[in-house]
């Protein structure tokens, strides 16, 4: 790892397929701690939005029994980057929803790290991310079971639509598991909006512009589900996705 | 006359399927169509539903005096074709009411009608949904996700009766419902369809649906072609005799 005051290189797997023009504009970082107590619940919501590139650092940490759920939604012009680690301590649960959307020149990025240290834990990880002709999506994401962290419950599912053939993204879901009796499940699949969908809504009468759309934001309202003020976010997704469209 | 297909040829990723069909279908008919797996059945529906990779090599398709192959699938659909699936398709997070509603009205919206509102629009889906007995709530779901084989039968009559098209070709509608839900769908094709203004073609590989809904002009279709047509009794000697016995 590169020390916190140095701009990142390529070669750093974490920024392997990052902004780094942007970073350099708001680097260096300053990580976010934020720490939930034994037994407490935690809900935040971060939006990412703007013409200005936008950069978060978490380092969360669970307590036994502790939940923590996390929605994003990065929709700006420019480029932007959460990086999100969590440790969960025994019977703590971590929820992320996020989605990502980018439009020409900008890279949307999810970097995570979700550390099971201690048993029957439970972490999901919902990412959906749109990429528009020119823009690029990308999920780094490592779940890591700890020695002795027994009846883990790990889940990513991530999934990404690219709008043109001049989108792109990266997607690296990795799990290291080192104790027994886990549960850990990835998902994760890139491609285009489903073709027999679109023959089926066409042939009830919808235009292929409006069933894309209506496709699309479904995609995106998935990762959204549950978050505070959620109606509010929703329309913000939506508003962001039509402007993309 | 409402569809007029003369000389169809259509290939399906360059293999040819349709060699040569023609058949006409007046307004106030219902026809059937049967025959063989691969005899081309589902293709004549996708085909005339635009469906991509279902291309026309020959022939045309008149339907009510338009040239049917130069409309878009949604364009074809607006004109009054509705195609029931004989696998309908799932489309997470969409409601069967958001789709329906928004399909309905981009069909209203082309032909210079007013869109219905929201109240308007759930008026008509309960009372179609009452029709096919399929419990209102179901349509609050996304569209097909989680419905049994019988159910996304019901819920492709139940759109049917929403969008009121002119022509219904309906592809093994049938497949997959129990002798109940049989009777449901075929009445429910009966009540929306059944109108001298219509007409209904009915894909099938069995005669039960056709006790129901009595077809006037039945036709086999085998290698790409229709090789044989008659009234209602044909669908019972094919029963009786095999496809291979009457087809030859």
């Amino acid at each position: 790892m590169p020390d916190a005051l140095t701009l990142p290189t390529r070669r750093d797997e974490d920024y392997r397929y990052a902004d780094l023009g942007a970073l350099a504009a708001v680097w260096p970082l300053a990580p976010e701690t934020i720490v939930v107590p034994a037994g407490e619940s935690r809900r935040m919501t971060v939006v990412q939005t703007g013409d200005a590139p936008q950069v978060r650092d978490l380092a969360i940490d669970l307590g036994e029994g502790a939940t923590f759920t996390l929605h994003v939604l990065t929709v700006g012009a420019a480029s932007a980057r959460i990086a999100v680690t969590v440790r969960l301590a025994a019977t703590a649960a971590f929820h992320l929803g996020a989605a990502q959307l980018a439009g020409a020149g900008a890279t949307a990025e999810i970097v995570t790290r979700v550390v099971h240290a201690a048993p029957n834990a439970v972490s999901r990880q919902v990412v959906r991310s749109v990429a528009a002709a020119g823009g690029t999506v990308n999920y780094l994401g490592k779940v890591l079971v700890e020695k002795g962290a027994d009846g883990t419950d790990g889940e990513q599912s991530v999934r990404a639509m690219l709008l043109d053939r001049t989108a792109t993204a990266n997607a690296r879901p990795e799990l290291e598991i080192h104790a027994d009796d886990v549960k850990c499940a990835h998902g994760c699949a890139v491609g285009e909006l489903d073709a027999q969908a679109l023959f089926y809504m066409a042939q009830r009468g919808l235009p292929p512009e409006l069933a894309k759309r209506l496709m699309l934001q479904a995609f995106v309202a998935e990762a959204l589900v549950g978050a505070e003020d959620e109606e509010a976010l929703q329309d913000q997704a939506r508003a962001a996705l039509e402007a993309l469209l | 006359m409402m569809l007029i297909i003369d000389n169809l040829h259509a290939t399906v990723a360059d293999k040819p399927i349709l060699k040569g069909l023609s058949l006409t279908i007046n307004a106030g008919e219902v026809h059937a169509i049967m025959g063989p797996n691969g005899a081309g059945k589902s293709t004549l529906g996708y085909t005339l539903g635009g469906r991509p990779g279902y291309e026309v090599t020959g022939g045309t398709a008149t339907f009510d005096g338009e040239d049917l192959f130069a409309l878009e699938p949604h364009e074809r659909a607006a004109a009054g074709l509705f195609l029931g699936f004989q696998y309908p398709v799932e489309i997470p997070g969409v409601s069967f009411v958001q789709f329906l509603r928004e399909s309905l009205n981009a069909q209203r919206k082309s032909r210079g009608e007013e869109p219905l509102s929201g109240g308007e629009f759930l008026k008509l889906a309960r009372e179609k949904a009452a029709l096919l007995k399929l419990d209102m709530d179901m349509l609050k779901r996304p569209v097909n996700v989680g419905f049994s084989g019988g159910e996304k039968k019901r819920a492709e009559m139940v759109q049917m009766g929403i969008l009121d098209p002119k022509l219904a070709i309906l592809d093994e509608t049938d497949s997959g419902l129990d002798i109940d839900a049989l009777r449901i769908v075929g009445d429910g094709i009966n009540a929306v369809m059944r109108r001298p203004d219509k007409a209904v073609l009915l894909i099938t590989h069995y005669q039960r649906l056709l006790d129901y809904v009595k077809p006037d002009f039945v036709h086999v279709l085998a290698g790409g072609r229709i090789v044989r047509t008659g009234g209602a009794e044909l669908a019972l000697e094919l029963e009786e005799r095999g496809y291979e016995a009457v087809a030859a």
